[in-house]
């Protein structure tokens, strides 16, 4: 065969997530609602604080306007670990022979799912950002919010392979299910989606720097609001670098998956 | 052992026999210890990409996607083998056709009942045009009429499409009525392979199954073996299948030897052999004793229910 990238099979499994997405809106709803909450029942109260309050945060931006690009990161992260994980659904109900038992190759079918999981993540990231405009948030410019886009699709491919490497490893549901948070919530508070890093204790900041995860919320905000901790090329080539490794590690794991 | 093409070949055997690991190796889904397989004149481990081209699968667990409709996952199937729109269209409508599915191609495959849910998937594993067909467990958690369908449609596959079909079942009704020829195995190893009539001929005579009450059945055996019109005797705790020479009229006759002796008969029944019979002559069990299909059906039930979430 020797075709290593095969286009009509991978638009198929594109095809596949999307109309499962698009029918689950029970699914969908329910995974706005946590974003929701938090730029309702955190983002808006702590605006009233005088600016200048929270170190970390320029004197001329409100604590909403910070907080956006954050929660939207959350989503992004929350989704692509879960898509990456998905396999492990379609494993479970047998899918995934179904799947393997074609001549298509893996490679294929990888990124297949991964380009859907990627586009499902993304649309509700639009989502977010729409009900975060309609909270108040200040969107810098057009540029900036295409040049999000960018960053977004790089945090999407990152998690995607990291939940992709948890779910071969684990091999079952049951086990990714019960240590997904224990995973997702310290990659999500570890990093300034929340919070100022300036806020953050010395020890927390060099744990901080470490997560790529930093990386993708200081490039979200830098393009979305027009501030960032980090110039935006150095938050795009770590990111960059970490997600083509996952991926790339994702892909291996995945190759030698047992369809059983 | 060699399929032959066009046939429907079964693979019988109690559960943990061997049947679905043999499924699963000529499937390119598993890798044998030893051993060689081929499909088509392609080679099962070295040619996975052609055989998988060759071949279409309907495996013992539901593997479909619910959340799509009928239409939805053979379109997402046929792509998968690079059918073009066009073509994709007609063979949809042909398979529809020939499983009697039209009408129910935009429901989604959650809410249709098991028995089309599982013609959906036979459907989908013959839309590539494969040259054999593999069918694992195919009426598994079946209701009888939904079995039954199913079986006219597996044949109408093999006479219309004219593809060899291999399956594997541990329902003896299903052997006897689908299949060219069965082979018998257990332990991994083969026991016997031929037609089903060939097979039922071969432990020849009529059969007589009874049960004794009480539990001597050393001394009812020593009885037993002083006839000279019973050619074999097999015993399972208190039930007795003997091969004989005479059929019915012999029935009275083991009554009587019964009472003379002080043993009492608490069931007899003579037949003509059946598959069942010879399976049981060459497992030595009957197939329902083997406590796993309960447990396999059960699955397989589990696995639907659970999809349905």
């Amino acid at each position: 065969m020797g075709k290593i990238i095969d286009p009509l099979p991978m638009y198929t499994m594109w095809l596949r997530q999307m109309i499962r997405f698009f029918r689950m809106k029970a699914r969908l709803v329910s995974s706005l609602v946590m974003p929701f909450l938090f730029l309702a029942f955190l983002g808006i109260p702590l605006s009233i604080l005088p600016s200048g309050a929270m170190p970390g945060i320029p004197e001329d931006m409100n604590f909403l306007d910070y907080l956006a690009p954050g929660i939207l990161g959350m989503t992004l992260l929350f989704s692509s670990m879960m898509a990456g994980a998905s396999v492990l659904w379609d494993k479970e109900f047998g899918f995934l022979k179904e799947v393997l038992v074609t001549p298509v190759n893996r490679l294929s079918i990888m990124l297949g799912r991964s380009l859907g999981g990627m586009t499902t993540s993304i649309i509700q990231g639009f989502m977010i950002i729409g009900i975060s405009v309609l909270m108040g948030v200040n969107i810098s410019s057009v540029s900036g919010l295409l040049l999000s886009i960018v960053f977004m699709v790089l945090i999407c491919a990152t998690f995607i392979g990291f939940g992709l490497i948890l779910a071969t490893q684990l091999g079952e549901m049951e086990g990714f299910m019960s240590i997904i948070n224990m995973i997702q919530m310290p990659i999500f508070f570890a990093s300034p989606a929340f919070l100022p890093m300036e806020m953050m204790p010395h020890w927390l900041k060099s744990i901080i720097c470490l997560n790529p995860f930093t990386y993708g919320i200081d490039g979200l905000r830098g393009s979305l609001v027009g501030y960032s901790t980090f110039p935006l090329i150095h938050d795009f080539v770590i990111l960059l670098v970490t997600s083509i490794v996952l991926m790339l590690v994702g892909a291996y794991c995945f190759e030698k998956m047992e369809a059983n | 052992m060699n399929i032959k093409e066009g046939e429907i070949f079964g693979l019988l055997g109690p559960n943990g026999a061997g049947k679905t690991t043999t499924m699963n190796m000529l499937c390119t889904i598993l890798n044998p210890t030893s051993g060689y397989a081929k499909i088509g004149g392609y080679d099962v481990f070295k040619e996975r990409e052609e055989v998988r081209r060759s071949i279409g699968i309907v495996f013992q667990d539901p593997c479909i996607d619910n959340f799509l409709t009928g239409r939805e996952n053979l379109a997402f199937h046929a792509t998968m083998y690079h059918m073009k729109k066009r073509e994709r269209e007609y063979r949809i409508s042909e398979v529809l056709d020939l499983l009697d599915l039209k009408g129910k191609e935009n429901i989604k495959i959650d809410d249709c009942p098991a028995g089309v849910q599982r013609r959906f998937e036979v459907a989908r594993g013959f839309m590539n045009h494969p040259k054999v067909l593999f069918l694992d467990e195919p009426t598994i958690g079946l209701d009888i009429v939904a079995r039954r369908k199913l079986w006219e449609y597996i044949r109408r596959l093999n006479d219309s499409e004219g593809m060899t079909i291999i399956l594997t079942t541990h329902y003896i009704e299903e052997a006897d009525y689908l299949c060219d020829r069965v082979a018998v195995i257990d332990n991994g190893r083969i026991k016997v392979i031929d037609t089903p009539d060939n097979l039922k001929n071969s432990i020849g005579k009529d059969v007589i199954s009874l049960e004794i009450e009480n539990g001597r059945r050393k001394e009812f055996l020593n009885v037993l073996t002083g006839l000279d019109w019973i050619e074999k005797v097999e015993a399972y705790n208190n039930s007795f299948e003997l091969s004989v020479s005479g059929g019915d009229e012999r029935v009275p006759e083991l009554v009587n030897l019964a009472d003379e002796n002080g043993f009492t008969i608490s069931s007899i029944d003579s037949h003509k052999p059946t598959l069942e019979d010879t399976f049981i002559h060459y497992v030595g069990k009957t197939i329902r004793e083997s406590e796993g299909s309960m447990k396999e059906e059960r699955k397989a039930r589990r696995a639907r229910r659970r999809g349905r979430r």
